[in-house]
């Protein structure tokens, strides 16, 4: 039995706590130094495009369907050869997100067939009301790579009948 | 007696109050950035440089903040609790002596004491003093008419009458040591050596009394969030909480200040005497400069708050039976065997007349703090073995 171990106990506790302010702080300073997310990050939805700028949204509302927070609402609208938005029948005309109820649960990210709504890698999400918490579809989507590409586009008669994209061998990413 | 010298009182008072009001504004940042330091982060660095402005944006933040009184509060009690508590904290301080007497600082055609109050009973103002700053807070925890605030206000109570006793002997080997109750004398004797190592175990049996007194962890009870929430102040919101706030962080300075004074010798320079007898280093001497007096006692204050930020960020909340077991079995018979042991040595310098008998009282208090550990490490492993 020693009879100074508990002092050493001591001792070695107070010489823990002070070898460790000699050793790099682990902070981030948020505003100028961000760290960057993990691939599997969900974070704000963002509302995908195909390469030549058609929406990928069909409006099918199967996200809205899948939401445990009902946060998702979706109104569709015929796609015509002359106002195109998306390959297909419909097309997204109203696409709401309420952050408020938003959950961040990338269930709508399952359930949506084409792959259009992603949960992304924003979090730097802030509202000064209620109203400013829902979020549009003009906020959501993907801006186009350039300006030939923005929707409503004028497509050749019959070039963009399937609204689904035909499945490929399964691979992630 | 002029009116020049009550004003030179005042301006000295205020001097103090302002110092301890800014000391207590910095002393919060001081802990925030060593707390961070020694959790591997960095602290409050935005407001301003090294966040040197936190401090203020914080006291802004405070005032603006809104203030409840509880429905069935005692008003008036409630009301006069936090000032009870914050007044103390203050004038405990008037008795520190921050610079020799001798050469005296003459400003202005006049001698300066750097001292607010030159008492010869010094040390029993501060022993009074600090048994008034209970009172506010139980009647904090007490008027606030919520049972966290209550608890955390009969703890408080319990604990600092407890460790009051052997504040107050930790006092008493001082006194012996020095033969003198008024600060400055009990400064001047520490010339040939500080007490705290004449009277190393004294030394340690007051600052853990004190960090207890002042309620700081490990002895941080009366407020122990994850008990109380907060304990006597938890009904308490803007600036009155700000007051207990205050009134904490000036005692730990007051504390600090008043242990600097009495174990590591106040104002007398922190260097060893080789270096200070070098001729181009001696105006380093306080005899030599009296103003360097405030900028030592300054730094050995820094210090010994690090180490109340230190102990604080290393050890857990003792707990409450351990607390009053630690107080009433170990530290108040350690307390009075050192005042015994210390009494033996002065009696025995007196009696053959050779300053080596001194020498007694280091090592008898240390052997007594050896048989206080034994005891608690007993202690801790008979509990062990019974619960098996």
């Amino acid at each position: 039995m020693s009879v100074v171990e508990p002092v050493i106990e001591l001792g070695r506790g107070l010489w823990r706590t002070l070898s460790s302010m000699f050793e790099r702080p682990v902070t981030y300073q948020y505003p100028e130094q961000k760290r960057p997310v993990r691939p599997r990050f969900r974070g704000r939805h963002v509302l995908k495009r195909y390469t030549n700028g058609l929406e990928k949204c069909i409006g099918c509302s199967l996200c809205a369907a899948a939401c445990p927070a009902d946060a998702i609402f979706v109104e569709s609208a015929e796609n015509t050869d002359e106002n195109r938005y998306s390959p297909g029948e419909r097309y997204a005309s109203t696409y709401e997100i309420n952050m408020l109820r938003c959950i961040y649960c990338g269930y709508c990210e399952d359930a949506c067939p084409t792959e259009a709504i992603v949960l992304g890698d924003n979090y730097e999400l802030s509202f000064g009301s209620r109203r400013e918490a829902i979020y549009t579809k003009e906020m959501l989507i993907e801006p186009v790579w350039n300006a030939s590409q923005t929707t409503p586009q004028k497509t050749p008669r019959g070039m963009y009948t399937r609204s689904v994209p035909e499945m490929k061998n399964a691979h992630d990413g | 007696m002029d009116w020049i010298t009550w004003l030179i009182w005042v301006i000295k008072a205020l001097i103090l109050i302002f110092a301890l009001l800014g000391g207590f504004a910095y002393l919060t940042l001081y802990e925030r950035r060593a707390l961070a330091r020694i959790q591997t982060r960095i602290g409050p660095n935005r407001a301003g440089p090294f966040g040197l402005l936190q401090p203020i944006a914080d006291a802004v933040k405070l005032i603006f903040k809104e203030e409840l009184t509880p429905a069935k509060a005692y008003r008036v009690v409630f009301f006069l609790a936090p000032i009870i508590t914050m007044v103390p904290s203050i004038i405990i301080a008037a008795v520190i002596p921050w610079g020799p007497p001798e050469p005296p600082v003459v400003l202005f055609g006049r001698t300066i004491t750097l001292q607010v109050a030159d008492i010869n009973v010094g040390v029993i103002y501060l022993m009074s003093i600090a048994s008034i700053a209970v009172y506010g807070i139980v009647l904090a925890g007490w008027s606030s008419n919520s049972k966290y605030a209550m608890l955390g206000g009969l703890r408080s109570t319990a604990q600092m009458i407890s460790y009051e006793l052997t504040l107050g002997l930790g006092f008493v080997a001082v006194v012996l040591l020095a033969g003198t109750m008024r600060m400055i004398d009990i400064v001047e004797a520490q010339r040939s050596v500080w007490f705290v190592f004449a009277q190393p175990v004294g030394a340690a049996v007051f600052i853990i009394a004190t960090i207890a007194e002042v309620n700081r962890a490990p002895f941080d009870m009366p407020e122990a969030e994850q008990e109380l929430t907060a304990g006597y102040h938890a009904e308490y919101s803007g600036m009155k909480f700000a007051l207990f706030f205050m009134a904490e962080y000036q005692k730990m300075i007051v504390i600090c200040a008043i242990a600097a004074t009495l174990f590591f010798g106040g104002y007398l320079e922190p260097l060893p005497a080789f270096i200070t007898n070098i001729s181009w280093l001696s105006w380093l001497k306080v005899e030599n400069s009296p103003l360097l007096g405030p900028v030592y006692m300054f730094i050995k204050i820094v210090v010994l708050l690090f180490g109340l930020i230190w102990v604080r960020a290393t050890w857990p909340r003792i707990r409450y039976d351990r607390l009053m077991a630690f107080g009433w079995k170990i530290l108040l018979p350690l307390s009075l065997a050192i005042v015994f042991i210390t009494a033996l040595g002065v009696l025995l310098v007196d009696e053959f007349g050779n300053n080596l008998y001194l020498g007694v009282v280091p090592l008898a208090s240390l052997a007594a703090g050896l048989v206080a550990i034994v005891v608690v490490d007993r202690a801790l492993r008979r509990n062990v073995y019974e619960r098996r």
